[in-house]
């Protein structure tokens, strides 16, 4: 099945949201960390939101290890520093920087969870 | 993170002097002081909606639950940027409105505003950024001086108030 990148976005903002209202209609406290990840057989959809909002979203094997950790990494050492600190990245627009791309990738490469896959 | 070993770290005096001929260039390039408080005012916001990334990743804030928490943040983040530490007070009654008073505000250091300046808010840029940095984690807020020392007054009062929650975006298709 193929998806347009635009389609995958826009379908998975979609449930997160669905998800998120839910969750937050039927707790009996106020949601404090809210929907953080599920697990179906064949795969684990990890989130991790920070308070302004911005969604980090990995989709894995059920038994990756580390994915909250790394994304948490993604925001605080590959976001902040090659999105927000570069004044080329407008906010609210797709983010187009060959240097972030390569930062991600480096970053994803290096977390337990990519090392994993072989074992 | 260690800011005395950051090597980010600028000098203060650099900075308030940089600050100082931005403000002058705003005056030579702007009709009226008015519009120089406006600009100010947007390039602080502007600062704002990005700072605030860098404040949640360096302090690792979590989201606020009352508008106290919000207060204690701000005065973290004037801490982190600024190595100033105003303190939080004058609460309004309903608990949605403080002050920030800040006893020395870097950005004044050498100003002295002459007569045709008077109604200028030579800081102004901080109140913009204090909203633009509420307004990223969903806190509309509006921000003005209440009291400023470069118009003679003992302190320099900053005030904030809650004006409502912001909420995610609906995703377009559902009501």
């Amino acid at each position: 099945m193929t998806m347009s990148l635009e389609e995958e976005s826009r379908l998975l903002y979609g449930m997160l949201f669905s998800l998120k209202s839910f969750s937050n209609r039927i707790s009996p406290l106020d949601v404090q960390e809210g929907v953080q990840c599920y697990t179906t057989n064949k795969y684990k959809m990890t989130l991790f939101e920070t308070p302004t909002s911005l969604k980090f979203v990995c989709n894995t094997d059920v038994n990756a290890p580390g994915v909250n950790e790394m994304l948490q990494k993604l925001y605080t050492q590959v976001y902040v520093e090659y999105v927000i600190r570069n004044p080329e990245c407008k906010p609210a627009e797709p983010i187009t920087s060959e240097l972030f791309k390569a930062k991600l990738d480096e970053t994803v490469r290096m977390s337990p969870a990519f090392s994993s896959k072989a074992a | 993170m260690n800011r005395s070993v950051d090597p980010k770290k600028v000098n203060s005096e650099l900075f308030t002097l940089t600050y100082g001929a931005l403000v002058v260039q705003l005056l030579n390039d702007l009709e009226s002081v008015e519009d120089v408080n406006k600009h100010l005012d947007r390039m602080g916001y502007n600062i704002g909606v990005r700072l605030v990334e860098d404040f949640i990743a360096r302090s690792s804030a979590d989201k606020c639950y009352d508008l106290r928490e919000t207060a204690d943040k701000l005065q973290a983040a004037f801490r982190m940027y600024l190595g100033i530490s105003p303190s939080i007070a004058n609460w309004a009654p309903a608990g949605d409105e403080f002050s920030l008073m800040i006893d020395t505000n870097p950005l004044t250091e050498f100003v002295e505003l002459p007569d045709t300046c008077s109604n200028m808010r030579y800081s102004a840029i901080l109140p913009g950024m204090v909203r633009g940095a509420c307004e990223m984690v969903h806190l509309e807020v509006s921000s003005w001086f209440v009291q400023d020392q470069l118009r003679g007054d003992p302190v320099t009062e900053l005030r904030v108030k809650f004006i409502k929650r912001l909420e995610d975006s609906v995703p377009p298709g559902e009501d």
